[in-house]
């Protein structure tokens, strides 16, 4: 009776992700912050590990950053999602993952609204079909990418070239999570594990070898928070908030984080720089930083992929003394290259922060 | 330094292993209606004076709860007593002001 109920209560913190045919939403961001991130999901999941999966052209950003910054009412933001449902259900799909976290956001909070509040359902559909004569089922469930790739973390780990494990020691790499605010804290049970037990991260880098550090610091926010960063005058929040985060975090040397974010790994990695330049610390060894990984991108890593097809150049902090541990191998000079093999402009090196 | 047009803010991180807690232990001896504070604010939004002074019986209690000094905000209080109809704990806040300056009169 009584590990029965415990087991009722442990469901309560369980997800149980449909395997299988995914209408895919992209992200505004991230496909300009980390442009391979989604490629090689789509890559990994389908091309590899053959889910099926599928995108529309007709596919808009669903209006979260506009939300949250508070330019556009939530009945506009709730129109664009039922537009995007529309899409899903002219597709033929019941299941919606979104790259975005904000999008995941975004979505959960819309159907949470219609559940509590019908009659702003139906509005919702007559603005749709006043606005572009369409018409939607509301999907069966949303899930996030990383859900998907938490789900099929253990396939990855069995196609897995590399292990998240440091080649010159052997021990485990020390891997920090940082899971977006808009997964974990806007509907805390939607997310694997809820609140007390948020594991879509931690699942993935115990399934790939590696061990997840934790720090007093942990849950707190990555400090892009969309007016904090947006409003320069505000900025100062956004990078002590990031600040705070290092500073806890340093004592217990980590290898890398990941996050499943589009701001997380952003700012967790550009701020670094501006932290460099403005305290004169870095929190890396030897001058360097910590980089700062997608999951898509430490899965393309433990899948054997090229770092630079990865777009693992495009990063602030260096990402070679990582994949010097990992052991994987590299081109120095093809870093700059871009997907065509012609030359990128090279950046301007910070003057603290150590990068090539 | 390139001019960024922002810069870091001081944190506000405490750590509880150093902190002095010995005013807050002082006024918890003499008030330990304190221990039941929720934080809900009810006493700052009752408060006549602080609107023009900050004046902020959570505040202080906050303040002091994370070894801050909080003589300066005392200062404002006008003893009205509001704060101490309001609370839904039904902590004396008015009383607490009281012992309060009288731990730092002592001092
Ligand atoms: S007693 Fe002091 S703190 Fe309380 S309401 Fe009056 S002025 Fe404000
Ligand atoms: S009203 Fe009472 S419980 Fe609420 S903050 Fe003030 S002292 Fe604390």
């Amino acid at each position: 009776m009584i590990y029965q109920g415990k087991q009722n209560i442990w469901s309560d913190y369980q997800k149980e992700i449909p395997h299988d045919h995914w209408f895919y939403v992209r992200s505004c961001i991230r496909q300009s912050f980390f442009p391979a991130s989604e490629y090689f999901f789509v890559k990994i999941v389908r091309d590899l590990l053959g889910k099926d999966l599928y995108e529309s052209k007709h596919h808009t950003t669903c209006g979260g950053i506009a939300y949250h910054c508070d330019t556009i009412p939530q009945e506009t933001a709730m129109t664009i999602v039922a537009r995007q449902f529309a899409l899903m259900t002219e597709a033929g799909y019941k299941n919606l993952v979104a790259s975005c976290i904000t999008s995941f956001g975004n979505y959960t909070e819309t159907l949470e609204t219609w559940r509590e509040f019908p009659e702003l359902e139906a509005r919702i559909r007559e603005n749709l079909w006043k606005a572009c004569r369409r018409e939607f089922e509301k999907p069966e469930y949303v899930a996030h990418a990383s859900d998907i790739v938490y789900m099929l973390r253990n396939e990855i780990a069995e196609k897995a070239k590399v292990r998240l494990i440091d080649k010159t020691t052997g021990e485990p790499l020390r891997i920090v999570e940082h899971i977006g605010c808009h997964y974990s804290k806007m509907f805390p049970h939607k997310g694997v594990g809820g609140a007390e037990y948020p594991c879509v991260l931690s699942g993935m880098v115990e399934s790939w070898g590696g061990q997840v550090i934790d720090y007093p610091e942990r849950r707190h926010c990555c400090g892009f928070g969309f007016r904090q960063y947006l409003v320069k005058a505000n900025r100062g929040y956004s990078v002590s908030n990031t600040h705070k985060k290092f500073e806890s975090m340093e004592p217990y040397h980590p290898d890398a984080i990941i996050t499943n974010c589009p701001g997380c790994p952003y700012f967790l990695d550009r701020w670094q720089y501006v932290i460099s330049e403005q305290t004169g610390k870095t929190y890396g060894r030897d001058g360097f930083g910590i980089p700062v990984f997608t999951y898509e991108e430490l899965a393309g890593l433990v899948l054997g992929y090229d770092p630079w097809d990865l777009g693992l150049q495009v990063h602030q902090v260096a990402v070679e003394p990582f994949l010097d541990k990992l052991g994987v191998a590299y081109d120095p000079d093809a870093k700059y290259l871009g997907v065509n093999k012609e030359e990128l402009l090279k950046p301007t090196l910070p003057t603290v922060l150590k990068c090539f | 330094m390139p001019d960024f047009g922002f810069s870091l803010s001081k944190s506000s991180s405490v750590s509880l292993d150093s902190l002095d807690l010995g005013l807050y232990g002082e006024l918890e001896r003499l008030e330990p209606g304190v221990k039941t504070c929720m934080a809900c604010g009810s006493c700052s939004a009752a408060c006549t004076a602080s609107v023009w002074s900050g004046m902020s019986v959570r505040k202080l209690i906050l303040n002091l709860q994370r070894g801050k000094d909080v003589e300066k905000m005392l200062g404002s209080c006008m003893l009205c007593g509001k704060c101490s109809m309001v609370c839904p704990r039904g902590i004396n806040t008015r009383h607490l002001i009281l012992s309060l300056c009288r731990i730092y009169k002592k001092q």
